[in-house]
């Protein structure tokens, strides 16, 4: 076991960071999240010239090289930054194409590692009763169905849409958002990310993306996937409200003292920073199990959001509540971690479904 | 990143599984297995069968019979022999008392002390708190008065654990008391036997016997059981609370905990079912064990660290012994009310009182509900968790 990372995985850190800090300023950040489609095509092209959207991926399907843990050190820091492009959304859909035998998917790929093209994946209606179900129907070579809370859709070139077919197995199609019969509403949500519901009224799919495998597993693999590196961006989120705090209450004086020198206060930082090292510490155990047989990666990776989930929004709940009436204004930064990671807590199936699945799953050891 | 166990360690972990298969006693596995406070002879023989594998203190460095292992091995050697129900040997003296006799003691020292420990001769006790020094502990006021080759010790201690059966106490006394309190503590070795030492149970919420006072009335302590040097009694100290913080998160226990629940669970019943099948129930359950699988990262963690006096400690105790109460509770109620029955350890060395409703709770339930009551005392011993937590916030947090 070594908690440490290698010198190309601290690199990668290291150039997450200066982009944070070079080009997501406040003033850069407000500026993403004003414009229409709350994201910046600047940012996604540098994205995709500094090598981060196939950071996460095999050699064999044009990634460079990493996995799981690529994807970790990244949207960590885009928790420090909050940073809003649909990174999750990406890693999602990537890890479907790179599953997919079909010449179009490998070709998609490409594009979306180069930043040419954007691939989001429609699946689901709330995620409340399982991340896999969809009532999403494939009948006749059309599809019919809603999916909603759809990240990135708003901007997407292209949609991955899960829908059940006439011999109730899930499959997986490629279809345009353009298309007749596809109508997507778009909105914002509180941690001014996009998302869109989406209606398919007979909508006819570009073509059936094809697996070597049962796309359900792909389907569960890519969720996983992108799930963890959710889990990760609420590390990173949860470390930065809290230092941020810390420095706060360092400063911070009422009756002639650093409002840090008050125990009620100090106590309560101490079990955010416990909720903090346990929530990387259940993230480490997730990504330790990606490549595990599929039993064991869906319990440690439900355990991670079960965990992650509600102690991210304890740590920054208690972020503004320790720095008083300024934590509730919308001009500072404590008030977006705490939107984001209350957002993260119900994304992706929220934290009761993930302890109910981890509840109703084998042990997972070490 | 290595995220996993490497095949080296699954052999290891496999080498001491077999161990346990061929050489744990059945009675023994019994006896922890109810998980009352052990008996002196269990540790006694348990040690000694370890020891002659060579295993009885694995962590010690050679030089001193240990076997060098690193804080991972050892790590696993103790997830298994907690999974294993093996029972808990004299860990005063195997993880406190002897990392600060051979860090800081003689040589006369170690050569008397450590082959005894290793051997399970000699059992030892801890003697900090004393009745006015709890939490507050360099205020302590046990005095060690230097005359001639002795030293006269008097004084009282209280909360010690082990102090009924142990043959030794590490204490700490004051041998100067004009300096700063601190700079007054000295760290002595004191035979429980001695002339002028009175021992007396403290019986705890469980009805169980753990913690004693010992009463020093002008003890005489020969001035070699003096450990390093004068005065500098609060540094070993400090050196051997922060061993004791990073055992403190006792995931291996607790692991073995939540396996017991699930034993438990799938025999009572509820609705006609077995407990384990009630939703509300398994999901309060998967709670405990989600927090115990972080833990038992942030444990590895704090293990593979390279600076190894690592303040995040303090955070795994504070975790670590509020999961223990959560677990014990739970298995408190999962017996329902089989689990409010006062049940004394059947083959107990130290009964409070004798009872007449032997058999009432069934096997499983067994040292369910005095384990519920003890683990109160997990937030307390080994610094209280509100200290642990200022700690966390002056040292970790800098606040």
């Amino acid at each position: 076991v070594d908690f440490t990372l290698s010198s190309e995985q601290a690199a990668l850190r290291e150039s997450v960071e200066r982009f944070i800090e070079r080009d997501y300023g406040w003033e850069q950040r407000h500026a993403v999240i004003s414009s229409t489609d709350g994201l910046s095509s600047a940012h996604w092209g540098m994205f995709a010239e500094l090598g981060w959207l196939g950071a996460g991926l095999a050699e064999e399907v044009g990634g460079f090289g990493g996995g799981a843990v690529e994807n970790a050190i990244l949207l960590e820091s885009f928790g420090r930054g909050l940073v809003v492009e649909p990174m999750v959304a990406h890693i999602v859909a990537a890890n479907v194409l790179a599953r997919s035998n079909a010449a179009r998917a490998a070709e998609l790929l490409r594009e979306m590692i180069m930043g040419e093209r954007r691939v989001v994946l429609a699946h689901g209606e709330g995620m409340r009763d399982s991340l896999t179900a969809t009532q999403t129907r494939f009948a006749g070579q059309r599809i019919s169905g809603r999916t909603t809370m759809v990240e990135g859709a708003g901007g997407g070139d292209m949609l991955i849409v899960s829908a059940i077919g006439d011999d109730g197995v899930l499959a997986l199609y490629l279809v345009d958002p353009a298309s007749p019969g596809v109508s997507v509403r778009r909105y914002r949500t509180i941690d001014n990310h996009r998302a869109a519901d989406i209606v398919f009224d007979a909508a006819s799919p570009v073509c059936a993306l094809t697996f070597d495998g049962d796309a359900g597993a792909v389907l569960s693999v890519a969720l996983d996937q992108g799930i963890v590196a959710l889990c990760a961006e609420a590390v990173g989120s949860m470390e930065a409200a809290l230092m941020m705090t810390r420095d706060y209450l360092q400063t911070r004086k009422q009756f002639g003292v650093a409002i840090g020198s008050f125990q009620a206060l100090q106590h309560r930082m101490a079990d955010m920073l416990i909720d903090t090292e346990m929530a990387r510490s259940i993230l480490y155990h997730a990504l330790g199990a990606m490549e595990d047989d599929t039993a064991t990666r869906r319990s440690a990776v439900a355990a991670a959001k079960a965990l992650i989930g509600p102690a991210g929004v304890r740590v920054a709940a208690g972020a503004i509540q320790l720095h008083g009436g300024i934590g509730m204004s919308e001009e500072y930064a404590v008030g977006h971690f705490y939107k984001r990671l209350y957002a993260i807590e119900r994304l992706w199936g929220d934290s009761a479904l993930h302890l109910e699945s981890f509840a109703t799953r084998a042990d997972v050891r070490l | 990143l290595q995220l996993r166990l490497t095949p080296g360690d699954l052999a290891f972990r496999e080498e001491v599984r077999e161990f346990l298969r061929s050489n744990l006693p059945d009675d023994l596995a019994r006896r922890a297995r109810y998980d009352y406070h052990p008996r002196r002879d269990d540790i006694v023989r348990w040690t000694r069968a370890l020891a002659e594998r060579g295993w009885s203190v694995p962590h010690w460095p050679v030089a001193y019979g240990g076997a060098d292992w690193t804080p991972l091995q050892r790590f696993i050697f103790e997830d298994e022999m907690r999974a294993g129900y093996a029972p808990i040997g004299d860990r005063i003296a195997t993880e406190l008392v002897a990392p600060v006799l051979y860090t800081f003691g003689s040589e006369t020292m170690r050569a008397r002390y450590l082959p005894a420990i290793r051997n399970a001769d000699t059992i030892w006790a801890q003697g900090f708190s004393e009745p006015g020094a709890g939490s507050d502990l360099s205020s302590l006021r046990t005095r060690a008065v230097r005359d001639g080759d002795h030293y006269v010790v008097s004084g009282q201690k209280t909360w010690t654990t082990e102090g009924h059966h142990a043959d030794m106490i590490f204490t700490l006394v004051r041998t100067d008391t004009d300096v700063k309190p601190q700079r007054g503590i000295s760290a002595l070795l004191i035979d429980l036997t001695a002339p002028g030492v009175t021992r007396r149970p403290i019986w705890t919420i469980d009805e169980g016997l753990t913690v004693n006072e010992v009463f020093f009335d002008d003890v005489c302590v020969p001035v070699e059981n003096l450990v390093g040097e004068e005065g500098a009694g609060w540094a070993y100290a400090k050196f051997l609370l922060t061993n004791e913080r990073a055992t403190s998160a006792e995931v291996p226990h607790t692991k073995r905990d939540i396996a017991q629940v699930r034993a438990i669970a799938a025999i009572e019943r509820k609705n006609g079912r077995p407990l384990i099948e009630d939703r509300s129930f398994r999901e309060r359950l998967a709670a405990i064990e989600v927090d115990t699988v972080a833990l038992e990262y942030a444990v590895l963690r704090v293990l593979t660290a390279e600076n190894e006096d690592n303040p995040v400690a303090s955070l795994l105790k504070v975790r670590g012994s509020e999961l223990r109460q959560r677990v014990a509770d739970l298995a408190c109620e999962a017996l329902g009310e089989a689990g409010l029955i006062v049940c004394p350890n059947p083959e107990g060395e130290h009964v409070m009182r004798e009872e007449a409703s032997s058999g009432a709770v069934p096997d499983h339930g067994i040292g369910i509900a005095a384990k519920a009551m003890f683990r109160r005392a997990t937030t307390i011993y080994g610094g209280a968790n509100e200290i642990q937590r200022s700690l966390i916030a002056k040292t970790i947090l800098g606040l």
